[in-house]
């Protein structure tokens, strides 16, 4: 008797991760087909690094290493915060209001398994926009990065990425489908730029300094320098225990309007 | 109660208000195995917030939703459900073939690929992009989605609106089969042919209270009226003291009467005004029937909330 509850018990959870795995797998042929999340995700910060990074940087250096290598880290955050926070925000706030996620929910499928598919596919954007970052600074910004480097750089930007999703997770759970994309561009560039993502830290005015480490970006950004040998303001676990906050917070947030029900679809 | 153990879902005195707005007072139904059950009734009326509660998807502010004995969000209640909503818009980047593997994944013993293509008539169409579909093929994508699980009862929220004649008829044809395949269906819908071409059993919805239940055929037989129209001296009070006599009025110079039993009245009157002419009989359409439950219903609400007012 007790092998067979085993073994309906393994049946289960085994089909609990093929839920899993199938519902990531659609949702990244789903994504992948759409220009207006890909184009913008992989090609913007790419540009911006490229015209501030390698056009422009010329030969000036910040710390121990060139500006080509520092702003590698600053627009690799840039590049996940933009893949996490349009990617659920978005994504969420689309099939919400728009009625999809209620057919989903009617159905047997987990609730975790739809986030898990939304995590998976912003972190395999993440990582591709990361790849091409590191690609371009090594080539052309003349980066010193050993494999380790790299591998360090990468895995902290993509966790790092938990903390965005979380906030997209938020406002893509409490916005109008149509009203998120605004919402999370004015939410962005501000922020970007007020946590020295644009321009360091070190170089913004002394009370815009003191604003960055109220905002998630300057901590995730301060811990992808570290990553590649550059200057950084603070010590690591204070930007881990700021991180780590402002997911709990984000999750907290999303989760009450996640679980809230709506009465009312739009469109 | 002898059919007890036949209902296999139920709203128990369910009571659901949105702000100010009550979208359910107190609907108590049951939905039987094996059964069609139509819900009926105009825009506005409830039929969807029942659904939702049905489905878990909504909690009632009062009275209780069972499925299956359990309660409609447990996980192995929606195992054996299948739900067909509204839906403004459904991810279009995907193929159809796509979004129906990814539905089966969810349920543990779903149809074959195959026939849940075939359940809903999208044979051919397996490779394209949802967001190239036409209305109607869309709505049989929603179709394939809610029976593709394999479940023993299955939601479909207005299946066919604003869909044409065609398309509707073969959204008909692929109900009937999962009645055949001993699945029990909850439809709503506010077409009346639907519920004529389909149901088993209707309840009527009106301002979120049940005002009819029964077979098709004893709501239209409920309902049945015939209108008589023609031009008489008879006076508009002298008719309406017949006796058999819904309701009396003129139009122009012509009287419009309406009743259940035609052919009597019409003796009568023939009898009192031998020079009665430009006669017209007319059966009542299934679309004027259903108008006079609702509107009888809303009379019923307004005296009713009239004698609460008197006493108060």
């Amino acid at each position: 008797m007790s092998s067979y509850a085993t073994t309906v018990t393994q049946v289960r959870f085994g089909h609990t991760l093929t839920i899993y795995a199938t519902e990531a797998k659609y949702e990244l042929l789903k994504v992948m087909r759409q220009p207006a999340y890909v184009v913008p995700t992989l090609t913007f910060p790419v540009l911006f690094y490229v015209m501030f990074g390698l056009l422009f940087g010329g030969k000036q250096s910040m710390g121990p290493v060139n500006l080509a290598t520092y702003v590698l880290g600053t627009y690799g955050a840039f590049g996940v915060i933009g893949a996490s926070l349009f990617g659920f925000a978005v994504g969420v706030a689309t099939e919400r209001g728009f009625g999809w996620l209620q057919v989903k929910r009617a159905s047997p499928m987990p609730p975790l398994a739809y986030l898990f598919g939304k995590l998976v596919v912003s972190m395999i954007f993440s990582a591709i926009v990361v790849s091409l970052l590191i690609v371009l600074g090594i080539v052309f910004g003349g980066a010193h990065l050993s494999a380790s480097m790299i591998l360090k750089f990468l895995g902290t930007l993509i966790i790092g990425s938990l903390p965005f999703a979380a906030m997209g997770l938020a406002i893509g759970c409490t916005a109008a489908p149509n009203s998120a994309p605004a919402i999370v561009n004015v939410l962005f560039l501000p922020m970007s730029f007020l946590s020295g993502l644009w321009v360091p830290v070190q170089v913004l005015p002394h009370f815009l300094q003191q604003v960055a480490p109220l905002l998630p970006p300057y901590h995730l950004a301060q811990l992808a320098l570290l990553q590649v040998g550059a200057p950084t303001v603070g010590s690591p676990w204070q930007h881990v225990s700021a991180l780590t906050a402002f997911t709990v917070a984000f999750v907290v947030l999303a989760l009450r309007g996640f679980t809230r029900e709506d009465g009312k679809v739009n469109g | 109660m002898q059919n007890s153990q036949n209902n296999i879902a139920s709203l128990n005195g369910v009571t659901k208000k949105y702000g100010t707005i009550t979208a359910l007072k107190d609907v108590s139904l049951n939905v039987r195995a094996g059964e069609l059950l139509a819900v009926l009734g105009p825009n506005g009326a409830g039929k969807t917030t029942s659904i939702r509660m049905l489905l878990g998807l909504s909690r009632p502010d009062a009275g209780q939703a069972r499925v299956f004995g359990g309660d409609p969000s447990n996980h192995a209640t929606r195992m054996r459900v299948g739900a067909m909503l509204q839906v403004a818009k459904v991810p279009e980047t995907l193929k159809v073939k796509e979004h129906i593997e990814l539905f089966r994944s969810y349920y543990p013993n779903p149809m074959p690929f195959a026939d849940a293509v075939k359940s809903a008539g999208l044979e051919g169409m397996e490779d394209r992009l949802f967001g190239a579909l036409s209305g109607g093929q869309k709505q049989r994508v929603l179709f394939a989605l809610a029976v593709c699980g394999n479940p023993d009862l299955v939601f479909l929220d207005e299946p066919t609106v604003g869909l044409d004649i065609s398309t509707r008829h073969l959204i008909w044809e692929q109900i009937r089969m999962l009645v055949k395949q001993g699945r029990t269906v909850v439809l709503t819908t506010h077409y009346l042919e639907e519920v004529d071409a389909l149901s088993d059993r209707v309840i009527v919805l009106n301002q979120g209270m049940i005002v009819a239940e029964g077979s098709a055929a004893e709501i239209k037989a409920r309902t049945a009226q015939r209108k008589i129209r023609c031009v008489t001296r008879l006076s508009v009070e002298e008719i309406r003291g017949m006796g058999n006599v819904d309701s009396v009025s003129l139009q122009d110079l012509r009287t419009e009467i309406r009743t259940a039993t035609a052919e009597p009245v019409l003796r009568e009157l023939f009898h009192r005004d031998p020079d009665l002419h430009g006669l017209e009989l007319t059966n009542s359409s299934l679309e004027e029937a259903f108008l006079k439950i609702i509107e009888t219903s809303a009379q019923d609400a307004d005296q009713k909330s009239a004698a609460q007012e008197v006493t108060v």
